[in-house]
C-alpha cells in the first residue's frame, strides 16, 4: 500500500521530462542573454582603460584631431567624422533608390518580375562584404581616379561601396513594408478616383513610413559597422578629410589594421579598444533609433 | 498640371530609375562572375595557396570556409533552437522576456568587427585557444545566434495552435508536444533558416581575421585524426578562410597574380552562396511537399 502511494505521489516520467526540457531551453536563452551582457561589460571595460589608466581625457579623445599612437596622440575625431560621412552619404543615396526600386517592383511591374527578382535580391543581400570591397578596389577606385584624378581612394569610394552593399538589404526590407500595406487601402484610393501616383505618394508611402525608416536605419547601421570593405577603399590615413576624394580612415578600418600591430595592454592598444567602444555605443544608438522608428508605426 | 500627367511622369521616372539601378547592379554582378569564372579550374580549386609566386590555388581556404560553417552550425543550431523553443512555447509575457528579446536584438545589431574583437579578447586570449578554427567558429556563433534564433522562432510560431491543443488534450506534456508535434511541423522553416544563415557566415571575414587567423598551416587531407596538428580536421589549427584570403591578398599580399586569385575566389564565394540559397529553397520546398502529402 505504501509502495503504491509512493509511486502515485512521485512525479511522472512525463512531468519530469517537461521539467528537464523547460530547464534546457531556459538555459539556452540565459546563455545568449549572458553572452550579450558579457560582450557589453568586456568591451566597456577595455574601452575605458585608456581614460582610466593612461590619463587621456574623454573629451580630448573625442575632439582632438591628432591620431599618432606612436607619439601618444590619441584624437579620434578624424575617424569619427569619416565614419559618419560615409554612413550618411551612402544612406542618403541608397534610401530614395531603394524606395524607387521597391515601388516599381511592388506597385508597377507584374508579379512575374518580382518572382524573378526576389532570388536575385536575396543573392545580392548574401554577397559577402569583402566581395563588394574588392569590386570597389578594382572597379570604383580606378574609375574615380580617372574621373577626378588623385588616388581614387577616399570617402567617395567608400560611400559607393557601402551604397552597393546596403542597397539590396534596404530594398528587400522596403519591399516587405510596402507589401504589408493592406490591399484595401489601394482599392479605396482607386475607388476615390486617385491616379496610381496619388495612391503611392499619399496612401502607400505614408502608411509604410515606419517600415521604410527602419530599413534606412538598418542599412546605415550596417554601413557604419562595416570594416573590411571600407578598409580596402578608404586609403587609411588618419587625418580629417578635406574633400571626398582624399584618403582617410574610419573607426572600423583603423581597428582592423591596428589591433594586430599593437601589444595588448599598452596605451596605443587601449586607444583602439576605445574606438571599438565608440562603435559599440553607436550600434546601440542605431538599435534605439530602429525601435523608435518601428514604435512610431505601431501607434 | 493635371494629375494624369503627373502620374505619367512619376511612373516614367520611377521605372527609369529602378531600371538604371537594376542594370548597374546586374552588370557589376555579371562583371565579377565574368572576371572570375575563367580562373576557376580544377587546378585552382585543388592546389595550395602560394605566398610569393603566381599560380596558387584556394584548396585550403575553401575547405576551411566550409569546415568553419559546419563547426559553427554544430554549436549554434542546438543553442538557437532551444532558445527559440523557450521564446515561442514557454516564455511568459513579462518584463524579463522583453529584456531577453532586447538582448537578442542588440546582439544582432553588433558590427561583425566588434564581435571579432570580443572573440579575440575572450576566446583567443582568455581561453587560450590562440588563432584557431574553434575560436573562429565561436565568434561566428555569436554572429549567427540572433538570426538563427529568430528564424527558428518564426518557424515554430507558424505551427497552428490547434495542433498543440490536440496534443495537450491527449495528456502529453508541453515538452512532448513541442518535440513530437511542433518541431517536426516547423522543420522545413528551421532547415531553410539554418542553410541561409550558413550562406551568411560562409562569406564573413571581419569577425575572423583576429579569431581564426590570417594564415593557414600546412595540412594533410589523409590524416583523419582530429587531434593531430597537421590533420585537416583539427579544430585547433589557425585557418584562413576564402573571404579573409580575398582581403589579405589585396591589402597586404605579395603574390604577383593577386587579381587573378581574388577574381577566382570572389566568383567561387558568390557561386557557393548562390548554391546555399538554392539548396535552402529546394529543401524547404521538398520537405513541405512530403509533410503535406
Amino acid at each position: 500500500m505504501d509502495d503504491l502511494k509512493k509511486r502515485l505521489n512521485q512525479p511522472s516520467v512525463e512531468s519530469r521530462q517537461e521539467w528537464v526540457g523547460k530547464l534546457i531551453s531556459y538555459l539556452a536563452i540565459i546563455l545568449i542573454g549572458g553572452l550579450v551582457g558579457t560582450i557589453l561589460v568586456f568591451l566597456t571595460f577595455k574601452g575605458v582603460a585608456l581614460f582610466k589608466n593612461n590619463g587621456v581625457s574623454v573629451w580630448h579623445f573625442l575632439s582632438s584631431t591628432d591620431w599618432q599612437p606612436s607619439h601618444h596622440h590619441y584624437g579620434a575625431l578624424p575617424m569619427i567624422i569619416t565614419s559618419f560621412s560615409v554612413t550618411v552619404l551612402s544612406g542618403i543615396v541608397a534610401l530614395p533608390l531603394a524606395l524607387v526600386v521597391s515601388i516599381a517592383i511592388t506597385e508597377m511591374l507584374p508579379k512575374k518580375i518580382y518572382q524573378f527578382f526576389q532570388p536575385l535580391i536575396e543573392l545580392l543581400v548574401g554577397i559577402p562584404s569583402v566581395v563588394y570591397g574588392y569590386l570597389g578596389l578594382t572597379v570604383i577606385v580606378p574609375y574615380l581616379r580617372q574621373l577626378f584624378g588623385g588616388t581614387g581612394f577616399g570617402i567617395l569610394a567608400a560611400s559607393c561601396v557601402l551604397f552597393l552593399m546596403i542597397l539590396p538589404t534596404m530594398t528587400s526590407m522596403t519591399i516587405d513594408s510596402l507589401q504589408a500595406v493592406p490591399q484595401k487601402y489601394r482599392q479605396a484610393s482607386a475607388g476615390l478616383g486617385a491616379t496610381r501616383w496619388q495612391t503611392i505618394s499619399r496612401v502607400i508611402i505614408p502608411s509604410a513610413k515606419s517600415g521604410i525608416l527602419t530599413a534606412m536605419v538598418f542599412g546605415m547601421a550596417r554601413a557604419f559597422g562595416e570594416a573590411l570593405a571600407v578598409q580596402m577603399v578608404i586609403g587609411n590615413t588618419t587625418v580629417i578629410p578635406k574633400n571626398l576624394m582624399e584618403s582617410s580612415a574610419t573607426l572600423t578600418s583603423v581597428l582592423t589594421t591596428g589591433i594586430g600591430n599593437t601589444v595588448m595592454g599598452t596605451a596605443s592598444n587601449n586607444a583602439l579598444w576605445s574606438l571599438a567602444l565608440i562603435l559599440l555605443v553607436m550600434s546601440l544608438a542605431f538599435n534605439l533609433l530602429m525601435r523608435l522608428a518601428s514604435k512610431k508605426g505601431a501607434k | 498640371m493635371r494629375p494624369e500627367r503627373v502620374d505619367k511622369i512619376a511612373t516614367g521616372v520611377i521605372l527609369g530609375l529602378a531600371g538604371l539601378v537594376g542594370l548597374i547592379i546586374l552588370s557589376l554582378l555579371i562583371y565579377i562572375l565574368a572576371m572570375g569564372i575563367p580562373h576557376i579550374s580544377w587546378h585552382f580549386l585543388t592546389t595550395n595557396a602560394e605566398s610569393f609566386t603566381a599560380g596558387g590555388g584556394i584548396r585550403d581556404q575553401l575547405f576551411n570556409s566550409l569546415y568553419l560553417v559546419v563547426l559553427t552550425l554544430i554549436v549554434s543550431v542546438p543553442l538557437a533552437l532551444c532558445a527559440a523553443i523557450y521564446l515561442s512555447e514557454y516564455a511568459p509575457q513579462n518584463r524579463w522576456t522583453r529584456m531577453l528579446r532586447l538582448a537578442i536584438e542588440v546582439l544582432s545589431s553588433l558590427p561583425s568587427v566588434v564581435v571579432g574583437l570580443f572573440g579575440y579578447l575572450v576566446f583567443v586570449l582568455q581561453f587560450g585557444l590562440d588563432f584557431s578554427l574553434l575560436a573562429g567558429a565561436l565568434a561566428l556563433t555569436i554572429l549567427n545566434l540572433p538570426i538563427l534564433t529568430r528564424s527558428c522562432e518564426d518557424a515554430l510560431r507558424q505551427v497552428p495552435y490547434l495542433q498543440r491543443q490536440a496534443g495537450l488534450g491527449l495528456g502529453m506534456s508541453k515538452w512532448r508536444v513541442t518535440t513530437k508535434i511542433v518541431l517536426p511541423a516547423a522543420l522545413p522553416g528551421i532547415i531553410t533558416g539554418a542553410i541561409l544563415s550558413a550562406g551568411r557566415i560562409f562569406g564573413e571575414a571581419a569577425a575572423l581575421i583576429y579569431t581564426a587567423g590570417q594564415s593557414s598551416s600546412a595540412i594533410s587531407y589523409t590524416d583523419w585524426n582530429p587531434f593531430s596538428p597537421t590533420s585537416f580536421l583539427n579544430p585547433m589549427r589557425p585557418a584562413e578562410t576564402l573571404a579573409v584570403h580575398i582581403w589579405k591578398v589585396n591589402s597586404e599580399g605579395l603574390v604577383p597574380d593577386a587579381r587573378a586569385v581574388s577574381n577566382g575566389s570572389a566568383a567561387v564565394l558568390i557561386i557557393t552562396i548562390l548554391l546555399f540559397n538554392l539548396v535552402a529553397r529546394y529543401v524547404g520546398h521538398r520537405i513541405k511537399q512530403r509533410l503535406t502529402k
